[in-house]
């Protein structure tokens, strides 16, 4: 294991202090329990947005703190759900009496520890559990969906409405519609290496993908030999419209994620690969956004997702954001 | 049952699981991400470190202390389970004037049922429920039908060993290992692996005091 790192258990602590100095004017950190909020105090009357889960996805969530997006953030340790004091800490200096709106991946560790806060809270609180991933079947057998990359569409335009004095039950009815608007899925072309663990989470060979992988690398929906960008874009994108099916002419936002050892070329590569293909099927891409937003430590890898947008959501989606990770319009 | 009780099997719990440490860990890796032994030798390690700050409390206010402990201290969905295990036990009705084996059977049974609503995991699902759920049965039965508590603790000991070999040959359809599907078929639970032997050292602590 190669990593920028001084020991396994200072690792979170040392990324989380300098991030907060980094963006002293964006963010504050605290810390025992660790939760990052926004440096000014939330507005009266405004709805506090928080989310969080499990660290090595950076940006999400630190770096989606601020104005436009989420008023906190819970930090836990690397791929590990973070816990209700840490919730409860957060929610107890971002509340402005307007209510909390927790944003939930939905990972059964994030679900129970989220829903757990969310029982010994005392103020009015919501939920939006988000489950955008379709390689994962929905069922109510299973675990269901897994919450990735919309993640981060569902922090922008939620904050956005939340901004601009939106109630507790708008955002969450709003949250819900982009979840529910919104369709991901990814591949990972080498595997990660949590610090605690030192070793590789899985193996993967020189000449194999790991198709629908989850962003802690968990398995997907099978393992396949090495394709072509194209090849590869299409299957993520049949994938996503099979499950989404956006209409001939429907506008939506194309977000090409990196999984954060995948260099901006190649998905800007991606990007023109998926272009070809919704160009084809006369499917508008009127939205963009293309990085390394949702991540698993250094994995090579990326995901496609697309949301619907109507009237409401452009305008949520364009409105002024200042984070660490997302900025425009101010 | 005392809080001196509690602190004791889960000092025994600390040297069982120890000394069955590479083995659930080679189960996690199979099937998991690798960290449940880590997980549960943490949770241990922090509820034997409350000795002094509990052993003197009321019995609810001990198992409270312990429910906050986990729940913070592991972390992820093991801490969750755990915490609410714990937290649904300290909610138990007069618990703080003395807790016999009858009333600790209650509040275990009202504990595990609380799990199975947190996880929303029932007995099948190749987890740490398809040792819980039989044993909590089995308890709560035993405790009906007016069997001796040796006799109810005896067969809680078979019926956790039955359930933690039954994960086997399950599909999984809860936590990480379910999205495996097939593959996680042949493989025993860890999380059911490990509670199978913290059922058994509590029993068998019980039967040869």
């Amino acid at each position: 294991m190669k990593k920028f790192m001084n020991s396994a258990d200072d690792f979170l602590k040392e990324s989380l202090q300098g991030f907060g100095a980094a963006h002293q004017d964006i963010v504050n950190c605290h810390y025992d329990p660790n939760f990052i909020t926004r440096a000014t105090p939330t507005k009266e009357g405004k709805v506090a947005l928080i989310s969080g889960g499990g660290s090595g996805h950076e940006p999400m969530h630190g770096g989606l703190v601020g104005y436009g997006m989420l008023d906190a953030a819970c930090p836990g340790f690397v791929f590990s759900s973070p816990t209700p004091d840490q919730m409860l800490a957060a929610a107890e200096k971002v509340d402005s009496g307007a209510g909390v709106l927790f944003i939930v991946k939905n990972y059964s560790g994030d679900v129970m520890n989220f829903q757990m806060a969310a029982e010994m809270m005392q103020g009015p609180n919501e939920s939006v559990l988000t489950n955008d991933d379709v390689a994962v079947e929905d069922s109510s057998f299973t675990t269901g969906r897994r919450g990735v990359a919309a993640t981060v569409v569902v922090e922008k335009i939620v904050g956005s409405l939340a901004e601009h004095g939106g109630s507790l039950q708008e955002c969450k009815a709003l949250g819900d519609k982009v979840n529910k608007n919104s369709g991901s899925m990814g591949v990972a072309f080498s595997s990660c290496t949590v610090p605690a663990a030192g070793k590789p989470n899985f193996d993967i060979g020189d000449d194999e993908m790991e198709f629908g992988v989850g962003i802690h690398g968990e398995p997907g929906r099978r393992r396949d030999k090495m394709k072509s960008a194209q090849e590869i874009t299409n299957e993520l994108l049949e994938a996503i419209n099979e499950d989404l099916k956006p209409e001939t002419n429907e506008e939506i936002l194309l977000f090409v994620n990196g999984m954060g050892g995948t260099p901006l070329t190649e998905l800007y590569l991606i990007y023109d690969n998926a272009k070809n293909m919704l160009d084809k099927k006369n499917i508008k891409i009127s939205r963009s956004l293309v990085g390394n937003y949702c991540t698993s430590l250094e994995m090579q890898g990326a995901s496609i997702t697309l949301t619907k947008l109507d009237e409401e959501l452009l305008k949520h989606w364009d409105s002024s954001v200042h984070t660490a990770a997302m900025r425009w319009g101010v | 049952m005392s809080v001196n009780f509690l602190i004791h099997r889960a000092k025994e719990i600390q040297a069982v699981i120890d000394a069955n440490a590479s083995e659930i860990e080679k189960l996690d890796q199979e099937i998991g991400d690798g960290d449940h032994i880590f997980n549960v030798q943490r949770g241990i390690k922090l509820v034997i470190e409350l000795e002094a700050v509990i052993k003197d409390l009321p019995m609810s206010k001990a198992l409270n202390q312990i429910a906050m402990k986990v729940l913070s201290g592991i972390g992820g969905s093991s801490g969750a389970l755990f915490g609410t295990l714990f937290m649904t036990m300290a909610k138990g009705n007069d618990i703080d004037n003395g807790v016999d084996y009858k009333k600790a059977i209650e509040i275990f049974a009202d504990g595990v049922e609380a799990v199975k609503q947190r996880g929303k995991a029932d007995v099948g699902e190749k987890t740490m429920m398809d040792v819980l759920i039989p044993v909590s049965n089995c308890l709560k039965k035993g405790v009906e039908d007016n069997k001796d508590v040796k006799e109810i603790l005896q067969e809680a000991i078979e019926v956790a060993e039955k359930g933690m070999f039954s994960t086997k040959d399950l599909l999984a359809t809860k936590g990480r290992a379910s999205f495996l599907g097939e593959r996680a078929k042949g493989h025993i639970d860890p999380g059911a692996r490990s509670s199978q032997l913290m059922i058994k050292t509590v029993c068998e602590s019980v039967l040869n005091s």
